[in-house]
């Protein structure tokens, strides 16, 4: 039962986590490269049920903005109008889940230096680095699942040399790896190109656990029964893999792609935090920390590290999830390695 | 004797891995496009005799195979090659900053494992109840905190509380001013070993609690404390010495970034610089270092396992 509950409540907070991002379009206010100029590192905006009367509304509103002083970045609310924020508006064409009227803003999470709303920008974002690491970790599994599964079929020599490497791929600290990797590719590149040589880069560093577990399945599915009499009635070598052998392999794979994600993601904030990776003003939850990292920007707006809570939220939900699947393999499974 | 062999038979191994590491990185960070002359090229005020006559000077326009030997007898002689950017051997740049990123990898390692150890050991102990679930709960969320993340945070609070003391700074003694710059970067990096190391080492202590030999102490009435720490914790030590060479691979990972977000003098920051400027020598320095420190941490690891464990000692 608590178990579950456990499952339920992961796969809950993962759905939703996932969904919001897929829906990007719809949950956010404005666009990742919409500029509020007036409103450089405006704090997040407050919403408001009591009005500065004392009176309780029934819906939500927000005051307009208004800058203190020319350069100092601050601002207080003026509290004259109430604007309220309307639900499932039309706004330039296309509908968003919520939205104020001019001259107000609604800046759930504050704004950056440009004036760009970050609340978007963390759900555009984080399209890009989840895009980024979903197809890091299909190239990982297949070239897992490949090399592994001829490794443990064919054994022998080729066994020996492709395990070999995948030991040496993972005694390497991987963030060097991909660095010396990144550090091969051209620096200055177009977005798609940057967003497909990066996911390439990460993909390639990360088969070699999956493909050390693949071998082993492939190597004691080959001595079982089942597979032994199909091979007895005449079945084919490709016949007897993708009925018999691959399957067994299945929950490995998907473990494993729970527990790779949430690692890319990582990997894609970090190069990209380093100026290796998606740069601007293509959003990602790595290159929108970078702006965070100088000491005036973090200690002056704290709500520039909202990518952070992004980033936690979402590995998390994907290591409870696959943690509810599989409680104890799990530590084994950090490819630190 | 049979010992002396099975160590010969490792350290021959490691050296091949070491020549293949090298011959690898080498050809591939030679087959990259862009050099560190390339951002001279560009400047209206070098002239192409000048950047000619540098490639020549440096020997970038000798073939692979030759540039790989002379790299190798320049790691001989201890140089570790020729940095373009600081026009110096590597050697005079990497030893100082080694010495500050073992600094920082030693504490933390210290650090993880004094408090992973004794956590590990009562989760395993209370499975399942609530000190466990909390503890395996929050380890999954640090688990889920990239050390990217749990830098940022730390410097956040840090900064908060007007307090950054990160990398070096004048002080009055300098154990002081060391024991200040080390703090942050080395808690980061702790807390982000720790949801590993717990992990296993739960797991180890849970799986030696329930094994027949320690029903049988149990049943001969010794004291829970003597059972987990005499009896549990030697039958649980094999994985956790594996582990202790693998979770210096990861420190080691995590260290790089955490010196850069931090300010720490190490290794970390130097790599990055030399990426941004393709000063390749030093990049293949930095990995062949950490090659090799890895493989030396993998070695130490199997020593200990072949010393601790007399099966193991019978499958050599």
């Amino acid at each position: 039962m608590l178990r579950q509950r456990k499952v339920g409540i992961a796969l809950a907070i993962f759905v939703s986590a996932n969904a919001c991002l897929l829906l990007a379009g719809f949950i956010a206010p404005y666009t990742a490269a919409e500029q509020h100029r007036d409103f450089a590192y405006a704090p997040p905006t407050r919403v408001h049920f009591v009005d500065a009367n004392g009176r309780f509304h029934l819906y939500p509103f927000v005051y307009s903005l208004v800058a203190v002083d020319d350069d100092g970045f601050s601002y207080r609310e003026d509290p004259r109008t109430g604007y309220p924020i309307h639900f499932f508006v039309r706004r330039s064409a296309e509908r968003h889940a919520f939205a104020v009227a001019e001259p107000a803003n609604i800046f759930l999470f504050g704004t950056d230096g440009f004036g760009r709303d970050i609340f978007s920008r963390v759900l555009y974002g984080g399209r890009i680095s989840m895009a980024a690491a979903l197809l890091a970790t299909l190239l990982s599994l297949l070239i897992g699942t490949l090399f592994g599964a001829t490794a443990g079929h064919f054994g022998g020599i080729v066994d020996t040399g492709i395990m070999r490497v995948a030991e040496l791929a993972l005694a390497l600290p991987w963030i060097y790896l991909l660095l010396a990797l990144r550090a091969v590719l051209p620096l200055h590149l177009g977005t798609t190109q940057t967003f497909l040589l990066i996911s390439a880069a990460i993909g390639v560093i990360g088969w070699a656990r999956p493909a050390r577990l693949i071998r082993g399945v492939v190597l004691s599915a080959k001595e079982r029964g089942f597979v032994m009499s199909a091979r007895g009635f005449g079945a084919s070598e490709w016949y007897l893999l993708r009925r018999h052998v691959l399957p067994q392999a299945l929950g490995i794979i998907v473990t494993q792609a729970m527990i790779l994600v949430p690692q890319f993601i990582t990997a894609e904030a970090t190069l990209s935090f380093l100026g290796l990776g998606m740069n601007e003003p293509v959003p990602s939850w790595g290159n929108m920390l970078s702006a965070f990292q100088h000491l005036q920007v973090m200690s002056s707006y704290w709500w520039m590290a909202a990518p952070i809570i992004a980033l936690v939220l979402m590995s998390t939900s994907y290591f409870a999830l696959a943690d509810v699947f599989d409680v104890e393999r799990i530590g084994a499974g950090k490819s630190y390695a | 004797m049979k010992a002396a062999r099975y160590f010969e038979r490792r350290l021959v191994h490691s050296v091949a891995l070491l020549v293949t590491i090298s011959a690898l990185a080498f050809a591939v960070s030679q087959l990259a496009p862009g050099s560190f002359l390339d951002e001279m090229k560009l400047n209206p005020q070098i002239s192409a005799q000048t950047v000619a006559g540098l490639r020549a000077q440096y020997g970038l326009d000798q073939p692979l195979p030759v540039r790989y030997f002379r790299w190798l007898r320049s790691v001989a002689e201890g140089d570790f090659g020729y940095s373009l950017a600081y026009n110096m051997p590597v050697r005079n740049l990497i030893w100082e900053r080694l010495g500050n990123t073992l600094l920082l990898g030693a504490t933390a390692m210290v650090l993880g494992w004094v408090v992973a150890l004794p956590c590990g050991i009562w989760s395993a102990y209370k499975a399942h109840r609530w000190p466990d679930r909390i503890l395996v709960a929050s380890s999954t969320l640090l688990l889920g905190t990239p050390e990217l993340a749990l830098a940022l945070l730390f410097i956040l609070v840090a900064a908060h509380f007007g307090n950054v003391g990160t990398g070096f700074e004048k002080s009055r003694s300098v154990v002081a001013s060391v024991l200040r710059g080390v703090r942050i970067p080395a808690v980061v990096l702790a807390l982000a070993a720790f949801p590993m190391l717990f992990r296993h080492i739960r797991y180890a202590m849970v799986e030696a609690w329930h094994s027949p030999f320690l029903q049988a102490a149990r049943g001969h009435g010794i004291g829970n404390m003597r059972l987990l720490l005499r009896h549990a914790l030697p039958a649980a030590a094999n994985p956790l010495i594996s582990l202790f060479g693998l979770s210096l691979a990861g420190l080691v990972s995590a260290s790089f970034l955490v010196e850069v977000i931090t300010g720490w003098p190490g290794i970390g920051p130097l790599f990055l610089e030399a990426i941004y400027s393709r000063d390749f020598h030093v990049v293949m320095a930095v990995v062949m270092l950490f090659s090799l420190f890895l493989i030396i941490a993998n070695l130490i690891a199997d020593l200990l396992l072949y010393a601790a464990d007399p099966r193991v000692r019978a499958e050599c």
